[in-house]
């Protein structure tokens, strides 16, 4: 019981990050139906920005986190302004392309700076030890993750269902011509999307380079592990890419806890989420929390 | 006895003023040929006649509704209180105080009839929402007791009721209706014009509806439009238009001997359907 307890708190941990890195891909999508395949690479930018700020300059940790967050929102609307606002209207898969070979561009461009060769960690900024939570030694890092990611979501959630803004940002996923009768500015609700989801993937990013240090390959990554957290949880909810990414985390951890040991080479944390994933999907098709199609008859 | 089709500007001074405009789609299928027309404010004035005829272009041009249909103004103008409004984005033209009621009514139907009101008032910094989402309320009883519903479960005509309260949330001067009969019962259809005339009356609003049931639409109208094939046929008072021995036998459905037109005369109506 106690072993068990331990890998679902671990789980939770990991989970987090899953979830919050699902937040900014749930964001994009809630808002302009776009599946966003670069997401992994700005949660690096994320992530190595911070250190760069961090190291470069040496500016205090907290400014180098903050300086991050705005840097990659920023980077997150300039790339709806320059390369998606002329897409609008288009097919989806062309935006979905796009945001592909982004990716990679973004990728290469990363490899050529130093941070594409090796790994680092961000200066240490957080006091030494944590606090035993069953038996498990949780450190501030750890806690400071789970904060940081409740924080976001819940400030998100918030926004969402409470200010006009975010309403009406719903609105213009539900029916774009609707909302631009009423005064609704759906260019602009885009872009507020991707700085909303930069700064998410900045946020993630944050969080996996404080609790793992920063390797280029391992944080572009996430952007693909959010894909079983976001399609269980449903594409479009938020409360799902919570749910979804916490799942995903536990049943990993449990995988590597329970399973590894029977498989011979392991692995099984890699496959285990997506075998949950299709037994989900088999009854619910929509995900656990996403939106089914309204058809009145 | 028949009147005289005494003009517009008798109604009232002119809230907006379309000067022969011409719309063409996607630089290439032109849609109207040179349209005029004055909508007197604080009145309700109708734009009328068949499926195809433009009526819809109109107000797209009108709310600046045509650019994301790739659509345009080529040539005339169109001015709201005396300023050009033409080939503006459709956000400046509600913050100018027009608002339109898409056809089909476009609710949104994954959010709550509350929440579809509230991006009514998207445009607005004024503290007064509140207000008006009771005054909303009391001109459609039947929104607040579904208020936490989605709107996508409502019926035809809660979301019609629905589409227009949200439109008046903006605080509009001019409301355009598109085709607010689409698709309801003629009770409920006729329950619908009866408040927009109500709110017309107590409001203040002045509205432009576009639609193809002339009988309910002149029942309630201060001034009509008739438009056949890219160009405004007709116009005139309701009164006028009502006694008009073409309106009366191709868009009211009565004969020219009295009582209603027989289906065995549809023919003659293709015959005769450019009447000027």
């Amino acid at each position: 019981m106690q072993y068990f307890l331990q890998l679902v708190i671990s789980g939770i941990v990991v989970g987090s990050i899953y979830a919050l890195a699902a937040l900014g891909f749930v964001l994009i999508y809630k808002a302009s139906r776009v599946i966003n395949f670069a997401h992994g690479q700005y949660i690096a930018i994320g992530a190595f920005s911070a250190y760069f700020f961090a190291t470069g300059p040496k500016l205090p940790f907290v400014v180098s986190a903050f300086l991050a967050l705005v840097l990659t929102a920023f980077l997150g609307f300039l790339t709806e302004r320059i390369f998606l606002k002329k897409l609008v209207g288009q097919p989806i898969i062309s935006v979905i392309m796009v945001t592909i070979g982004l990716a990679s561009v973004l990728d290469g461009l990363m490899h050529l700076t130093p941070f594409g060769a090796s790994n680092y960690t961000f200066p240490k900024f957080l006091p030494q030890g944590g606090v035993n939570l069953l038996g498990l030694q949780l450190d501030y890092a750890q806690l400071l993750a789970v904060a940081f990611t409740v924080l976001f979501l819940v400030l998100f959630s918030l926004f969402f269902q409470r200010s006009t803004l975010g309403i009406a940002m719903r609105a213009v996923a539900d029916d774009q011509m609707a909302s631009l009768s009423l005064g609704v500015s759906v260019e602009k609700m885009f872009a507020l999307a991707w700085a909303a989801a930069g700064l998410t993937a900045a946020a993630s990013g944050l969080v996996v380079g404080t609790i793992a240090g920063l390797n280029l390959g391992a944080l572009t990554s996430i952007g693909l592990k959010v894909f079983p957290a976001v399609i269980l949880g449903g594409l479009d909810s938020i409360s799902g890419a919570v749910v979804g990414g916490l799942l995903i985390g536990v049943l990993e951890k449990l995988a590597e806890g329970y399973l590894d040991a029977l498989v011979p080479g392991g692995g099984t944390s890699y496959v285990f989420p997506f075998v949950i994933l299709l037994v989900v999907l088999w009854f619910k098709p929509h995900g656990l929390f996403g939106t089914e199609e309204i058809e009145r008859v | 006895m028949s009147s005289e089709p005494s003009r517009p500007e008798a109604l009232g001074p002119i809230l907006l003023e379309v000067n022969n405009i011409e719309v063409v789609y996607r630089d290439i299928i032109q849609v109207l040929r040179g349209v005029s027309l004055k909508v007197p404010e604080g009145q309700i004035t109708a734009l009328l006649g068949p499926n195809g005829a433009g009526k819809t272009t109109t107000l797209r041009a009108i709310s600046g509704l045509l650019i994301p249909e790739d659509g345009e103004v080529i040539s005339g103008a169109i001015r709201f209180r005396g300023e050009d409004i033409h080939n503006r984005a459709p956000e400046n033209i509600v913050l100018k105080g027009i608002v339109q009621v898409p056809e089909g009514r476009r609710v949104f139907k994954h959010l709550s009839v509350e929440e579809n009101l509230r991006v009514g008032a998207n445009t607005r910094r004024d503290s007064g929402v509140k207000e008006d989402l009771e005054r909303i309320y009391h001109y459609f009883p039947k929104l607040r007791a579904l208020k936490d519903r989605l709107a996508g479960y409502c019926s035809g005509g809660e979301q019609q009721m629905l589409a227009i309260g949200r439109a008046l949330l903006a605080r509009p001067r001019l409301l355009l209706l598109d085709e607010p009969s689409l698709g309801l019962a003629p009770l409920l259809v006729r329950e619908i014009f009866s408040i927009v005339a109500r709110i017309n009356a107590e409001e203040g609003v002045t509205v432009l509806v576009v639609e193809q049931n002339a009988r309910v639409a002149l029942s309630v109208a201060h001034y009509g439009y008739i438009m056949e094939s890219g160009h405004i046929a007709l116009e005139g008072t309701r009164d006028h238009l009502q006694e008009n021995p073409d309106v009366r036998e191709f868009y009211l459905g009565v004969a020219k001997s009295g009582g209603r037109k027989s289906f065995r005369d549809v023919k003659s109506y293709r015959r005769r359907k450019r009447f000027m």
